[in-house]
């Protein structure tokens, strides 16, 4: 065995010594592999610490080690950690093998005799696959530098200005005629109670003005292909029935509409637009839309009004959709949340009891830009409500629902209340499972509240109901209640409720997740690297998110999202050149026999005939290492690097080294 | 301990999801049968029939194949290329005389963590249940007595 192997048994602190016995594991790597290589085995408290990276790095220089197996965690978390430290030692990093004793092995089992026992059995895998590694050289690609951003609400905002203020172009993808997102529904944002649109609409303004980047509105990304640096994306660009190079966005087609439809979108279901329309004056960019769905002439052949008085000849009723192609190096996805559907819970009353709102109806009835024109009024229009009732975590925390927090609702419970207060003088109970106001200024905020006069009632409303049971409830919405704080039941009559829905991904997440190749969460938000360490990129490099779609979060977080996601793609695309994987199939052309069967097998059109030649070849650049063209070849003519054929073999033979047959008969 | 049979279970999973899937149930604490131990390919597309005739001759009592959902491929559709293999893969074993139900394809994500930790269970009992499998093909397709036929057809 002319390979010197050195094996690495971390304790990961208890993580992995409380249930494998690490120093056995060692012991027994250096004494019952040593025939098959091994040179020296040690177990340290933390191998991923620079301490125990230089325990790795000595040995390399002083034993001149050919092969390094460290025993620790996955090797999603650290392989690069210890690859990175044997380059630095002189030592090729694809000569280095991580195998998981902890998420595989300490982690999901208690007794430590088994632990022991099967972290042995891994390791022999890891050693006896090491041995066929080879010394590779990552792949270097050109980065293009453009960044694709889908998603126009604040993270992608920020992502997108972030980018094109450091000189590269960005090309942003909205699904909705207007950038903007959920923030330019609101009037005013916790904790600061700042104008929403005062603060959102100068940054919109910049990215449809930003000579970098390139806003396609109305639009959505039909197809993904390529991979980190060269991704091709095609974009659909509904027809908008408006000829955005004539349009000077006067909207007088707008105001001559007969149509007039109920906007669910932007004025969340309580306000009405036309059929063409701009959901919100600030609108970014400023050209309408004709939704031809409801438009007059599109249901009926009639009508034309707006072409009619377009002083610009603007109008284009034949209009088609039409798809974009565009290369980009980076992708950021910003695609944001939705509301919880507060129907799903019959008891609370929506929509059956006409004053009970959702916390998005609430934000378009207390916006001054709204259809009430920012008065808090009851469904008769005029009459202001002496009382209302503010349910927090409506959908949230509760396992019949979403099991999580939804983070903001509480927060915005307060602002709600603070603008019911200070608008109408109503008396306001808030009804709660926990306050939490985590954040720089919430508690504050919520201390304020508490000054203002606020009722804060603790507990689970169980009911919302116009029956009446007590004197005084008559032509009341009553909140049913347990007051854990006093132990009590009480009904609660008010005149309005807001209901405090949740935030949920957006019911078409998993679609979006399945076309750039990431993965949801079981709640359906879309997973980071790393839930701690690395919360804006993904396991797909090259693709970061931003904001809600990765969980509900604060305005202040979902920026800060954006800006991180901002710099990743910049930084990479100021390297100029990527290094990538050298997970690469390869055909070896003597032992090609022509056969043909691996070419309709690669779904990235990377292997290519050659006619003359009768022979196949893999383009390196197109490839993407999955191996299913190695596995498919009848005549082993193709190789995959960092996944042979020998690797995975002599890793099976490995693992059953030890067979967990044998354990039974170790003393426990 | 016990005197009852730990099978070995010699587990292929994808890069992308299943393996994270056991990240995932590790990260979240979940106690599951030891008895399996896994291999990471970059796709289940990877899984060459060779591999899984490989773990049964050298010990393995039952083979587990993961990928991603259908549709979730990262490359594609290369677990659809697997579960095409993976039908051809059972009724070669058929053949040999190895029970269908030593083998088991199993789709999960990365997210569920959980499921993989539950029907690696399940498929531990099964194969617990089918007993030791003992096959060493270089001696011939004699070991398992339900091969006998066979064997009888090839000597
Ligand atoms: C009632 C309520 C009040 C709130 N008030 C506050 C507050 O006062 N202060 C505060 O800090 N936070 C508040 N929040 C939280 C705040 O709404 C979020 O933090 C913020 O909206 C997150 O922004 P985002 O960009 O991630 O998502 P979004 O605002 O949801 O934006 C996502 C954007 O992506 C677009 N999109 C979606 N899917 C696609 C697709 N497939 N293709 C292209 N485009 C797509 C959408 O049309 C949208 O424009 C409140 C939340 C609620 C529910
Ligand atoms: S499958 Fe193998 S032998 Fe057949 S064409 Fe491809 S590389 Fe050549
Ligand atoms: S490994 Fe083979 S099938 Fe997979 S991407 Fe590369 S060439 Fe295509
Ligand atoms: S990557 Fe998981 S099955 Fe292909």
């Amino acid at each position: 065995m002319s390979e010197k192997i050195g094996v690495y048994v971390c304790h990961c602190g208890t993580n992995i010594a409380g249930t494998v016995d690490v120093e056995d594991v060692a012991k027994w790597a250096a004494e019952q592999l040593k025939h098959r290589g091994v040179v020296i085995a040690r177990d340290y408290k933390f191998m991923c610490s620079s301490l125990g990276q230089e325990l790795i790095q000595k040995d390399i220089q002083e034993l001149g080690l050919t092969r390094v197996v460290v025993a620790a965690c996955s090797p999603h978390l650290h392989e690069r950690t210890f690859r990175t430290a044997c380059k630095n030692a002189g030592l090729n990093p694809y000569l280095c093998e991580l195998v998981s004793i902890r998420e595989q092995c300490s982690w999901i089992h208690a007794d430590k005799v088994v632990g022991t026992e099967k972290s042995k059995a891994i390791l022999s895998g890891g050693v006896e696959r090491v041995i066929w590694h080879e010394a590779l050289e990552p792949l270097r690609v050109p980065i293009h530098p453009a960044t694709l951003v889908v998603g126009g609400g604040i993270a992608g905002i920020q992502a997108a200005l972030e980018i094109a203020d450091a000189g590269f172009p960005v090309i942003m993808v909205e699904r909705e005629p207007s950038i903007g997102g959920h923030m330019a529904q609101f009037d005013k944002t916790f904790p600061t109670l700042d104008c929403s649109a005062c603060i959102l609409t100068p940054k919109m303004v910049d990215v449809g003005n930003h000579p970098n980047i390139k806003l396609l509105s109305w639009a959505e990304v039909t197809k993904v292909d390529g991979y980190v640096g060269n991704f091709q994306v095609v974009v659909k660009q509904k027809a908008r029935c408006v000829v955005t190079e004539l349009c000077t966005g006067c909207g007088i087609c707008v105001e001559k509409c007969p149509k007039k439809v109920v906007d669910d979108v932007f004025e969340a279901g309580l306000g009405k637009r036309k059929a063409i329309y701009t959901p919100f004056p600030q609108a970014v960019p400023k050209y309408p839309v004709l939704d031809r769905e409801n438009c007059t002439y599109f249901i009926k052949g009639t009508c034309k009004a707006c072409e009619k008085f377009c002083p610009t000849g603007a109008i284009d009723f034949n209009q088609k959709d039409e798809y974009l192609q565009f290369d980009v190096g980076q992708i950021i996805l910003a695609t944001g949340w939705e509301l919880f559907d507060v129907r799903r819970i019959p008891q609370y009353g929506y929509g059956r009891l006409p004053n009970v709102l959702t916390s998005l109806e609430f934000e378009r009835l207390s916006n001054a830009a709204g259809p009430t024109g920012g008065k808090i009024v009851m469904k008769d229009g005029v009459t202001a409500p002496k009382s209302v009732g503010i349910v927090h975590c409506v959908g949230s925390r509760d396992k019949n629902y979403n099991a999580y927090c939804s983070s903001i609702c509480c927060m915005q419970s307060l602002k709600f209340a603070h603008l019911v207060h200070e608008r109408t003088g109503a008396e306001v109970h808030n009804f709660y499972i926990d306050i939490r106001t985590p954040s720089k200024g919430y508690e504050e905020f919520y201390q304020r509240l508490l000054e203002e006069g606020t009722h804060f009632v603790r507990g689970k409303v169980a009911d919302i109901t116009n029956s009446v049971r007590l004197p005084g409830e008559e032509g009341k919405l009553v909140i049913q209640v347990e007051d854990t704080l006093i132990g009590k039941q009480r009904r609660i009559p008010v005149d309005m409720v807001i209901l405090s829905a949740g935030l949920e991904p957006r019911h078409d997440t998993k679609e979006v997740a399945r076309l750039f190749g990431l993965s949801c969460s079981a709640d359906g938000w879309m997973i980071e690297r790393h839930p701690k360490l690395d919360p804006v990129a993904t396991m797909t490099d090259g693709i970061m998110i931003a904001g809600c779609l990765q969980g509900p979060k604060d305005i202040p977080a979902s920026v800060a999202q954006g800006a991180a996601a901002a710099a990743r793609v910049v930084g990479k695309i100021q390297q100029k050149e990527i290094s990538i994987e050298p997970v690469r199939a390869t055909v070896n052309q003597d032992k090609c026999s022509g056969c043909r069967i691996c070419n309709n097998l690669c779904p990235f059109n990377a292997i290519l005939y050659h006619e003359d030649r009768m022979v196949s070849e893999v383009n390196p650049a197109l490839c993407q290492g999955c191996g299913t063209c190695v596995a498919a070849c009848p005549a082993g003519a193709i190789t995959g690097t960092g996944f042979s054929n020998e690797q995975v073999l002599a890793q099976i033979e490995g693992l059953l080294m030890l067979n967990v047959k044998r354990m039974e008969t170790i003393p426990a | 301990m016990t005197d009852t049979f730990e099978p070995t279970i010699i587990g292929f999973t994808c890069n992308w999801c299943s393996y994270r899937a056991a990240d995932m149930a590790g990260t979240a604490r979940i106690k599951y049968a030891p008895n399996v131990r896994l291999i990471r390919l970059m796709c289940s597309g990877r899984l060459d029939p060779t591999f899984v005739l490989k773990a049964f001759a050298s010990g393995a009592d039952g083979v587990l194949v993961s990928g991603c959902h259908p549709g979730d491929c990262h490359y594609v559709e290369q677990n659809y290329k697997a579960m095409r293999r993976f039908y051809l893969i059972k009724r070669l074993l058929a053949q040999m005389g190895i029970e269908p139900g030593r083998i088991k394809l199993l789709w999960a994500s990365a997210a569920e963590g959980a499921i993989l930790a539950n029907e690696i269970n399940k498929f531990t009992e099964e194969v617990r249940a089918l007993g030791p499998l003992h096959w060493n093909p270089t001696q011939g397709i004699e070991a398992p007595a339900h091969a006998q036929p066979l064997v009888e057809v090839t000597a």
